[in-house]
């Protein structure tokens, strides 16, 4: 293998902006999971049951097929009733939607996990729904969710390169073209194993460095879960999906 | 002229799908009295609090609070629980927020006041009941007596015009049970209308002007203290304390 064409791979045009397609997919429809998750998860807080309803088949559509039938589905059925959509759009519609599902039930849980009482104690100061949900329980809820929804993200990534069937100029499917012409499987393939894991190390730290701002202050000294366990993907104490939807 | 009850409550009922837990319970407290109120597990004492502040809608009978129906529109219940504050047997103080931050959030939310003012605020209310060097401290620092007394410095900050307190000393070691009571005293001498259920009955001694006793979601005694501590009480009243007392 020729370390200089892996090199010239990693720094050329082609594999750069398959990264950075890589990086805006997985960012995009984190984004969108994130909020399409919040969303689901308040409103099966709602207990009404039409709404549940529509949650529930939600939910079983997109965790009851593959992610990968989602993306050509989008893409594919879409336009024939008369919605068209870019590929990129298209990708980034499917994955913020399975998302979603995945986001809901782990948001779903964190908001659980707040003891109703801390909801009482708000309602009694005066507080309004509203306010006790933004002020009171989304915040403790945001510390139970970080460490599953970090591992979603991890996952994300990794899923993101299935939106290659769509033609969508990622990371792998750059590696495979160029793979392709040049014959040089070994060298763009390790260009492309280059990049996913350096998107998966940042990810890891940033995650590491927000778990550790939202522990309160005294406990900032002692890390919640060394970097080099997660670097070298040893288990959570609670494995949540580690391989994403 | 009559002044009005500053809470009054009459024929209040409550009813979880068939089971009645409250049954036509009348209460009236004016402002600066304090009312202890006593019963059996299970008698229906938190729910008639949670009653009082709306955090239960009653099904039957009013409330009023400085006169005004308050049970007739249930839309502005937290505008009425400002006024009202409310102390739990598990604290429940944020836990996500220090002693003093669990203080500021409701002043600043709820009353929009600026961050260094709910501090200020914050800071005298932490010395009001006696803790001003815990101000840092995140409730799983705290013994449970000063988490409770945080509690009271967190209600206490929206200036409330009366306080319920639900068994504010059971969660407690003997040992600490004392520094509560003891800010729960200061406050009824200063004249904040109080009405809490506990058994501490030295506490009812020597702060109480009433005593109320519940069972089976009724209201059977209604004793100003002195007539209650000089045994001048019915016989079911006086069975439940031959209870309590040995
Ligand atoms: N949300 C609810 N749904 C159904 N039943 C309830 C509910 N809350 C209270 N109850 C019932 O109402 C009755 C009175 O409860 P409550 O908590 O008011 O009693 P209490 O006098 O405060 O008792 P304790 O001394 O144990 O705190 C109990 O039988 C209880 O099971
Ligand atoms: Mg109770």
């Amino acid at each position: 293998m020729s370390f200089e064409l892996v090199y010239q791979y990693l720094v050329s045009q082609s594999f750069i902006s398959g990264a950075w397609m890589t990086l805006s997919i997985t960012v995009v429809s984190l984004f969108f999971g994130v909020i399409v998750g919040l969303i689901i998860a308040l409103l099966q807080g709602l207990k009404f049951a039409p709404v549940n309803w529509l949650t529930l088949i939600y939910l079983w559509l997109f965790r009851g097929t593959p992610v990968l039938f989602q993306i050509i589905f989008i893409y594919n059925v879409l336009p024939t009733f008369g919605i068209r959509l870019s590929a990129f759009l298209s990708a980034v519609i499917a994955l913020s939607l399975n998302e979603g599902a995945y986001m809901a039930e782990i948001i779903r849980s964190g908001l659980q996990a707040v003891r109703k009482g801390q909801r009482t104690a708000g309602l009694a100061l005066g507080m309004t729904r509203g306010k006790v949900m933004r002020y009171i329980v989304l915040p403790q809820a945001a510390r139970i969710v970080l460490p599953p929804m970090g591992n979603q993200t991890i996952g994300m990534l990794k899923t993101s390169a299935l939106v290659s069937v769509i033609a969508v100029e990622e990371l792998l499917l750059v590696a495979n073209q160029t793979a392709s012409a040049d014959f040089r499987y070994f060298e763009a393939l390790t260009a492309a194993g280059i990049y996913y894991l350096a998107l998966t190390s940042v990810f890891m730290v940033g995650q590491y460095l927000m778990e550790r701002s939202l522990e309160p202050k005294k406990r900032r000294g002692a890390a919640p879960r060394s970097l080099m366990s997660r670097l070298a993907g040893k288990a959570n104490p609670k494995p949540v999906a580690e391989e994403g939807p | 002229m009559k002044e009005p009850k500053l809470i009054e409550a009459i024929g209040v009922d409550k009813q979880f799908g068939d089971t009645k837990v409250l049954r036509n319970c009348s209460l009236a407290v004016d402002v600066g009295e304090t009312v202890v109120l006593i019963g059996p597990s299970g008698s229906g004492k938190s729910t008639f609090l949670r009653c009082l502040n709306l955090l239960e809608p009653p099904t039957g009978g009013d409330v009023f609070f400085e006169g005004r129906n308050i049970t007739s529109d249930l839309r502005h219940a937290d505008r009425i629980r400002r006024d009202i504050g409310m102390v739990f047997q598990n604290f429940e103080l944020f836990q996500h927020l220090t002693a003093a931050e669990n203080i500021m959030l409701a002043p600043m939310r709820v009353l929009g006041l600026c961050t260094a003012d709910a501090h200020d605020l914050a800071l005298d209310l932490l010395k009001k009941v006696h803790i001003p060097e815990r101000s840092d401290h995140y409730p799983d620092e705290l013994s449970g007596g000063q988490q409770q007394r945080v509690a009271i410095a967190r209600a206490l900050a929206m200036r409330p015009k009366m306080m319920l307190y639900d068994e504010p000393t059971s969660a407690l070691d003997p040992e600490m049970i004392r520094e509560v009571l003891d800010v729960m005293a200061e406050l009824s001498a200063d004249g904040m209308t109080s009405i809490c259920v506990t058994h501490e009955m030295g506490f009812a001694r020597r702060a109480a002007d009433r005593i109320i006793f519940m069972e089976d979601g009724a209201i059977i005694e209604n004793a100003n203290a002195a007539d209650f501590f000089g045994g001048l009480v019915n016989e079911r009243t006086q069975r439940f304390l031959d209870q309590i007392l040995h």
